[in-house]
């Protein structure tokens, strides 16, 4: 358990990225490590007062607040309409309804973990965060950056007409994913994304174009083998680094043909 | 130390705490001994309590984060657990006990959300409620129970 000497809901995004900048202040989001996790946390900056709890949507795209929760996402309905349900799918085995009610779209992409289903979901689809001081940035780019002191803010999701899918392979529902695997054609460009490798998620694009014109099982497994080659794995308790090579071929393939590819 | 103010099973209630309480310690210091020091980790559900109408994880709540909301625990929602937990019961599903008031926390939830849930909306909701004696079956078979029963009566 961290040890919280003072606990400030900040009133303002710049009061919130002031505190932040000593090293040891820490800012809560879902507070779900606080258990986890130890040390001293001078300052514990809550910005659970900035209004960032809300999806907001116009013709171009959605705007979801850092502090938006899992569940939020999961119950909105224009979201997930628009998305083909990736987003309800990732985090349906997350812990549970009472997890999600409190881990943060905020948290769980700023963190982001090598175990992270949100992060590559949102990888499969035309995303960007918006920092604070860094502005609007595509996710794929936040995603290799180095941990700073900035604020995650919102992350936006451009409506990019187009088809997602999103799998995952677990031991057991409501565990950590052994891999996770979104894939996703916008304007006939098409990515696949593999998380939980175990380590941040990657993006692999279609440069080769092998999935052009109608999909096949043929052209799937060409593409699944060539996001395999792309893509470094590891072990760890859940499986070794061969295993999950493995199922990113299975995973990318499935993923390719949910979205719409014909059986040759 | 800081001062925070909270409505606990509808009385408002005042009172000083460190800054990394976690709401788990807060209501059972004040009398709410059904909510259950269980994974301490975020995973097990016992801890189960609605914040604003919401089911969080107590354990993982820091009651600063609680100020100026209401909270409600089992003390406080007796009458409408009556209604089902018999169901229960009936199914000998409870048998130690102790994961009981979380996840009859989270059925209550549950019910408000989705008066007819199926049985597959049952168990994705209970998913975050851990039980290990009963195997899950017969909770979810009092569950259902009382759902017939309830459109008997109508």
């Amino acid at each position: 358990m961290i040890n919280i000497q003072k606990y400030v809901r900040a009133q303002s995004l710049e009061e919130a990225y002031t505190l932040n900048q000593k090293k040891k202040n820490r800012i809560l989001a879902g507070m779900l490590w606080t258990r986890m996790e130890s040390g001293n946390v001078p300052v514990a900056i809550d910005l659970c007062d900035l209004g960032l709890d809300k999806i907001e949507e116009n013709e171009e795209e959605f705007s979801i607040g850092a502090m938006v929760t899992l569940r939020q996402l999961q119950m909105h309905e224009s979201f997930e309409n628009y998305c083909d349900g990736i987003v309800a799918k990732a985090v349906k085995d997350i812990i549970g309804v009472q997890f999600r009610n409190l881990a943060t779209v905020g948290g769980s992409i700023w963190g982001r973990f090598g175990f992270s289903d949100v992060l590559t979901a949102f990888m499969a689809l035309d995303t960007y965060v918006e920092l604070y001081k860094g502005g609007v940035i595509p996710l794929e780019q936040f995603a290799r950056m180095q941990y700073d002191r900035d604020l995650l803010v919102r992350v936006i999701v451009k409506k990019k007409p187009g088809v997602f899918s999103y799998q995952a392979m677990r031991v057991q529902k409501t565990d950590f994913p052994i891999l996770t695997c979104g894939v996703s054609c916008m304007d006939g460009v098409c990515k696949a994304v593999i998380g939980a490798r175990p380590g941040k998620a990657v993006c692999i694009h279609d440069d080769r174009h092998l999935l052009d014109g109608e999909v096949t099982e043929k052209k799937a497994e060409a593409f699944a083998e060539y996001v395999a080659e792309q893509v470094t794995t590891g072990s760890n308790m859940r499986g070794s680094a061969e295993y999950r090579t493995h199922l990113v071929k299975i995973l990318t393939g499935r993923g390719v043909m949910e979205l719409g590819g014909v059986r040759a | 130390m800081m001062d925070i103010t909270i409505i606990l099973n509808g009385k408002k209630i005042q009172d000083q705490i460190e800054p990394d309480m976690a709401l788990l310690d807060f209501v059972r210091e004040h009398g709410c001994y059904s909510v259950k020091r269980g994974c301490e980790s975020s995973n097990c559900g016992l801890c189960t309590v609605l914040m604003d109408e919401v089911p969080v994880l107590s354990c993982s709540v820091l009651a600063a984060r609680a100020d100026g909301h209401r909270v409600d625990t089992l003390e406080g929602l007796q009458e409408e657990a009556e209604e089902f937990v018999g169901f229960i019961a009936d199914q000998g599903a409870d048998q130690c006990g102790f994961c009981n008031p979380g996840f009859v926390m989270n059925t209550i939830a549950l019910l408000r959300e989705n008066p007819d849930p199926t049985d597959d909306e049952i168990r994705a909701f209970l998913a975050g409620n851990l039980c290990r004696c009963s195997g899950y079956e017969g909770q979810l078979r009092g569950i259902r129970s009382f759902l017939n029963s309830r459109k008997e009566e109508k």
